[in-house]
């Protein structure tokens, strides 16, 4: 099996995730589908570091794993507090701007 | 932990390791696909994190040992468990809405996701990479040591600016959900002074299924008259439509057929439908 699988893989996951952030509705989908995207692209850095033969690919994972930590808890509290103010996780009601 | 030598001298992987790749990545994008299409919100949650766990796997068979540990404590022992208690939070009755605020959003979302995958995937396919050159100088020294030496080493910087990040983020989530006290500290007593006031219910709700045939969370209570109590179930079943149909349990104007005899009525099932039948055997 050639590594290429693994970024194919990647590629689908992504896409996947992608697809979520544009189609579904609900804030908190939404925002697992922007971690799954995370994901695909760590799943690629991992393979292109086995490619290359150095760790520094792994080593951007594990940043992208801290940040995308610190992203879980901002819009997590984002999330509650719009929940809070109007009652709904859905990003279409977010619509205090318009007009 | 040492495996075997897990590239072969073409760049290829090993059968193991290939094994293990084609049984998980069928499962991974099943588990995508439901974030995608699956309508309960906990559905999703669950399908991510097994997603998460077999992307842990596919770390550690390409020899990232350390990669793959943190993504199950941090992804699905944090994040995911995150998740999860702000759906517990925000209700999980918290279903998709399926109006189109955007007319065609869902078509042109479909045609742009399709696009972007056969533009990546056809990339990737389509590219010429090196000749893999696998891990085993880089790992001399386990993966962790050689991951933490990049860490401390040429990525210091990076790494105290994670720092700095986690501490902003963490106090960024205290003020986004910290609330401030506007009126005066509503207690137990101004709460019951409010309702002796409003005129409203004082007494407890009545317990769901007590009074009914059966004693279940989702059957309504019944009052003396024999009507059933709607707010006896509780919100959260009322409003996933989970309750039992109110009237199936409510008590019946008594017809003719009803009345039988205590003695037959004893003996007789509702599989045989007339008392004759029992009389000739």
């Amino acid at each position: 099996m050639s590594l290429t699988n693994y970024l194919v893989l990647a590629t689908l996951l992504f896409t996947i995730g992608a697809t979520t952030v544009l189609l579904r509705r609900n804030g908190i989908i939404v925002f697992m589908g922007v971690e799954l995207m995370l994901n695909a692209t760590n799943l690629a850095l991992v393979t292109f570091s086995r490619i290359h033969g150095n760790l520094q690919g792994q080593v951007f994972a594990f940043f992208v794993m801290v940040v995308a930590a610190a992203e879980v808890v901002i819009g997590l509290a984002i999330i509650v507090s719009i929940f809070r103010t109007r009652r709904s996780a859905s990003v279409d009601d977010v619509n205090l701007l318009r007009n | 932990m040492t495996l075997a030598a897990s590239l072969t001298e073409a760049g290829n992987t090993s059968a193991g390791e290939a094994v293990v790749f084609w049984v998980l990545a069928p499962l991974m994008v099943l588990g995508a696909l439901g974030l995608l299409l699956s309508r309960r919100t906990v559905h999703v949650a669950v399908s991510i994190a097994g997603v998460m766990v077999g992307l842990a796997i596919l770390y550690i068979a390409q020899e990232a040992h350390f990669l793959g540990f943190v993504q199950v404590v941090v992804y699905t022992g944090a994040i995911m468990m995150l998740f999860i208690f702000v759906l517990m939070l925000v209700g999980v009755d918290a279903s998709d809405s399926l109006v189109e605020t955007l007319s065609g959003q869902r078509w042109i979302g479909v045609l742009a996701g399709t696009g972007l995958g056969v533009l990546l995937v056809t990339a990737v396919t389509r590219a010429s990479f090196a000749a893999p050159q696998g891990l085993e100088a880089a790992n001399a020294d386990s993966n962790p040591v050689g991951v933490s030496r990049l860490v401390f080493g040429d990525f210091v910087l990076a790494f105290e600016a994670t720092g700095a990040l986690l501490v902003t983020a963490a106090l960024g989530a205290l003020i986004l959900t910290h609330r401030r006290r506007l009126g005066r500290k509503v207690g137990q007593r101004e709460t019951a002074d409010a309702r002796v006031l409003g005129g409203g219910r004082l007494t407890p709700l009545a317990a769901p299924g007590v009074y009914a045939r059966h004693n279940a969370m989702d059957v309504p209570a019944l009052d003396p008259y024999g009507n059933p109590i709607e707010e006896s179930v509780s919100r959260v079943l009322r409003i996933r439509g989970q309750e039992a149909a109110a009237e199936e349990f409510a008590m019946r104007e008594l017809s003719e057929a009803d009345l039988v005899p205590e003695d037959q009525h004893l003996e007789t099932t509702e599989d045989v439908p007339t008392t004759e039948e029992g009389g000739e055997q």
